[in-house]
């Protein structure tokens, strides 16, 4: 197997082919994939060289210290952390070589249409209907439904689509995955304005598109199967993020303004102040804990804990902040409609924290349900009797 | 403030797990918690054969270097037994002689005559400061010493009871000193406590002759940063206690059936224990990090201070409230003299009071990142 030095070998040899100052940057990308450098661990010649995932690092930090373009890794987290594995794991070659490439590059932005609005904690629910079509000897699908909370969809080529095509069957097995073209005339996409002003995210109402059946991923009625490995990844991609700073992100926010701005000090609420940095430390530390079990390459089930823990921490600090601005926590910078590239959870202003970090124990599970998955699959506690689970889909109360 | 922190370990390494596996045999074979529960009542809380499997496991000695006969191992591995102590509630004095007073002796000049070994060995001794005593402060010295004789009052030394020798802080004519006292030399009156697990005793030093060990303000260093070690010690049973309670809520969630279905089903119970569950892995987190931070720099190292503070300020309300929770999701049996619940209860909210109050150590984290209250 190919190994760190081997790696370093190969990066050097190709910057020296690829000169990054001279280089156009998609032509330097493209290399790259082809050169099996851009994701390691992927086989060869769909980017990868069959590395250990945990050498990604050496490989990026050797590009990053040559100065290499990159793929903007931050703005196709769907089709990198989400789209891609899938396709690796459930796509047919020819599925792989025409999209992998161009997904990793950033060429073709990806976005991921699973829940609904009447779908949220209980996606297996979901009622975007799939209808099978012959057309001219060829077999389409044409998909009517909507969806919701979908980050990018108004700047992707592709969609990962969750869609029923078995209503008759109960809920979990009349599921079949799909990948959409978004530029589909059939395809509607939609800002969906929230709570701070803005829209991160979007609505897209499907009406009649059509997907041909070579853009299947898995067999029919087998899509939650193919789902649960599509979640699993966005699981392992967030649980594996890098060590922080004490006092980095909102607490710096907290402790900063404390430090600061001497006349907002009052005894009443230096004891939450006191008691949200001990908590910064406790998740900052379990987070760390965590990234140890995965360098070993035995991780812990403190995973879970860490999305469900950083949710209440950033909720009470950017209350608290507001509490500790008093008068000054009135103000809110504006509630113009934008379409921010790049969510700052920490950023902007007080108000805009407080705001948004509301939405940290609902978006990608809430925190009610990761406490059920805790319950159940860490702790090993029995499921609530479960109503729904022999029941033809299309008998469920809605 | 943004700073690196350097390379911490948090994981346990394979000696540390064969040191628990080690420790968890001894204690499930010679202290179960019902006879924990037998003796307790009794004027012999402490059994001596736990005492001695500890002895023979090397545990009592884990901090001590090798050439005085300990183990050479660190206060992390210390932090392993700790947990497993407090797994099982047992009643023993590893808290008052293989933390607090080996924490006092290692810290001294090591021209002490003999003290390293005798704690190798096995003896127990017991750090005359009273417990409830927070790390950041120098504990009020109520024992003076003049030419060799001690006179005075220490109240709620942990694990004076079963102590052959006593290390007593004083303050003679020109400052503070460290005397060791043969225990003979005392008188220990014990009052009830809340923990029947772990006893407190009155020392009472009417004219007691003592050997002087080391004076001036290393005789305070030491006791300072036994402060420190025993609270970053603390939180690792802290955690194992935590994690008892937990599993044994969980094991009856499972099994106790009302309403036709196991108790364990019911959403509003299965968030109270996910939620402890997600608290008890924080507190493995800070535990652990105290022990590391112990180990790599010393107690007197601000890194260790702070760890050290941080850890007894989040897992004192963690192991308390997965005590807590453990009676109230046992329902009836858990209110019950004969079931375990009230030995866990006891020594948890006991603990949390034991190097001060969360908020006690909250506070002296303010001073230590510069938070300051006005």
């Amino acid at each position: 197997m190919v190994d760190a030095s081997e790696l370093l070998r190969r990066v050097e040899a190709f910057l020296a082919d690829h000169d990054p100052g001279t280089t156009d940057r998609l032509d330097f990308l493209h290399a790259r994939f082809d050169a099996g450098l851009a994701w390691v661990a992927y086989p060869e010649g769909l980017g990868g060289l069959g590395a250990p995932r945990s050498l990604q690092r050496v490989v990026d930090e050797a590009f990053a210290r040559a100065g290499a373009p990159t793929n903007r890794p931050e703005s196709i987290g769907i089709g990198l952390g989400m789209a891609a594995p899938t396709i690796l794991r459930f796509g047919t070659p020819e599925q792989q070589r025409r999209w992998l490439r161009p997904l990793w590059t950033g060429e073709e932005v990806w976005c991921q249409l699973f829940s609904e609005p009447g779908a949220g904690s209980d996606l297996a629910g979901l009622g975007t209907r799939a209808v099978p079509e012959d057309r001219d000897g060829e077999r389409v699908w044409i998909v009517t439904g909507q969806k919701v909370w979908t980050s990018m969809a108004h700047r992707a080529r592709w969609a990962i689509l969750l869609t029923r095509t078995d209503p008759d069957l109960p809920k979990h097995q009349g599921i079949t995955y799909f990948v959409c073209e978004m530029t589909d005339p059939g395809v509607q996409v939609r800002p969906l304005r929230q709570i701070t002003g803005e829209a991160e995210f979007n609505e897209v109402f499907l009406d009649g598109a059509q997907i041909p059946d070579v853009h299947r991923l898995g067999d029919v009625g087998d899509g939650w199967r193919v789902a649960q490995g599509t979640l699993m990844n966005e699981r392992v991609a967030i649980g594996g993020s890098v060590a922080i700073d004490r006092e980095q992100g909102p607490i710096g926010v907290l402790t900063r303004l404390w430090r600061d701005r001497a006349e907002l000090r009052r005894p009443g609420l230096h004891g939450e102040l006191m008691t949200s940095w001990v908590q910064a430390e406790a998740v900052r530390l379990t987070s760390d804990l965590f990234r140890q079990q995965l360098a070993t390459g035995h991780p812990g089930p403190e995973g879970a804990s860490i999305k469900l823990a950083f949710a209440k921490l950033n909720q009470e600090v950017s209350s608290l902040v507001l509490e500790v601005l008093g008068e000054e926590g009135l103000s809110y910078g504006d509630y113009e409609m934008r379409r921010p590239e790049r969510v700052d959870l920490f950023g902007p202003s007080p108000g805009y924290n407080y705001l948004r970090a509301r939405g940290n124990s609902i978006e990608g599970g809430t925190s009610e349900i990761l406490l059920n998955i805790i319950a159940e699959r860490v702790l090993g506690l029995p499921q609530e009797p479960r109503v729904d689970k022999d029941v033809p889909w299309k008998d469920l109360a809605k | 403030m943004s700073e690196q922190l350097g390379p911490v370990n948090l994981l346990y390494s394979d000696v540390e797990t064969d040191l628990r596996d080690a420790v968890r045999r001894m204690l499930a074979d010679r202290s179960p918690w019902p006879a924990v529960l037998e003796r307790m009542e009794t004027d012999k809380p402490y059994d001596d054969a736990v005492w001695r499997g500890l002895v023979e496991l090397g545990a009592t000695g884990l901090a001590v270097p090798e050439e005085f006969g300990g183990a050479g191992a660190t206060f992390r591995e210390v932090a392993v037994a700790m947990e497993e102590l407090g797994r099982s509630v047992a009643p023993t004095p590893y808290l008052g002689s293989a933390v607090l007073a080996t924490a006092a002796v290692l810290a001294l000049p090591q021209s002490t005559g003999g003290v390293l070994e005798a704690l190798a060995e096995g003896t127990v001794m017991a750090l005359a400061v009273p417990l409830g005593t927070a790390p950041g402060a120098d504990p009020p010295l109520t024992v003076s010493a003049e030419r060799g004789s001690l006179t005075g009052t220490v109240r709620n030394v942990a694990d004076a009871g079963s102590a052959q020798t006593l290390l007593v802080p004083v303050v003679e004519a020109d400052g503070a000193a460290l005397y060791r006292v043969d225990a003979a030399a005392g008188e220990l009156t014990s009052a009830p406590t809340m923990d029947l697990t772990r006893r407190l005793a009155t020392l009472s030093l009417d004219a007691a002759a003592g050997e002087r060990l080391v004076g001036g303000d290393e005789a305070m260093a030491a006791v300072r940063g036994a402060l420190t070690v025993g609270a970053a010690m603390l939180a690792s049973e802290q955690l194992g206690l935590a994690e008892r309670c937990l599993e044994m809520t969980v094991e009856h969630l499972k099994s106790r059936h009302q309403f036709g279905r196991p108790i364990g089903s019911f959403q509003a119970l299965k968030h109270r224990v996910a939620q402890v569950w997600v608290s008890v892995a924080q507190a493995r987190a800070v535990a652990r990090n105290a022990a590391d931070r112990l180990a790599a720099l010393g107690p007197a190292a601000d890194e260790a201070v702070i760890a050290a503070a941080v850890a007894q300020a989040h897992c004192s309300g963690v192991a308390v409230r997965a005590a807590e929770e453990c009676v109230q999701l046992h329902g009836g049996i858990g209110f019950t003299w004969e079931h375990p619940a009230h030995l866990y209860l006891k020594r948890a909210r006991s603990d949390a009071l034991a190097f001060g109050t969360a908020d006690r150590h909250r506070s002296l984290l303010a001073q230590l990142v510069d938070l300051p209250i006005g």
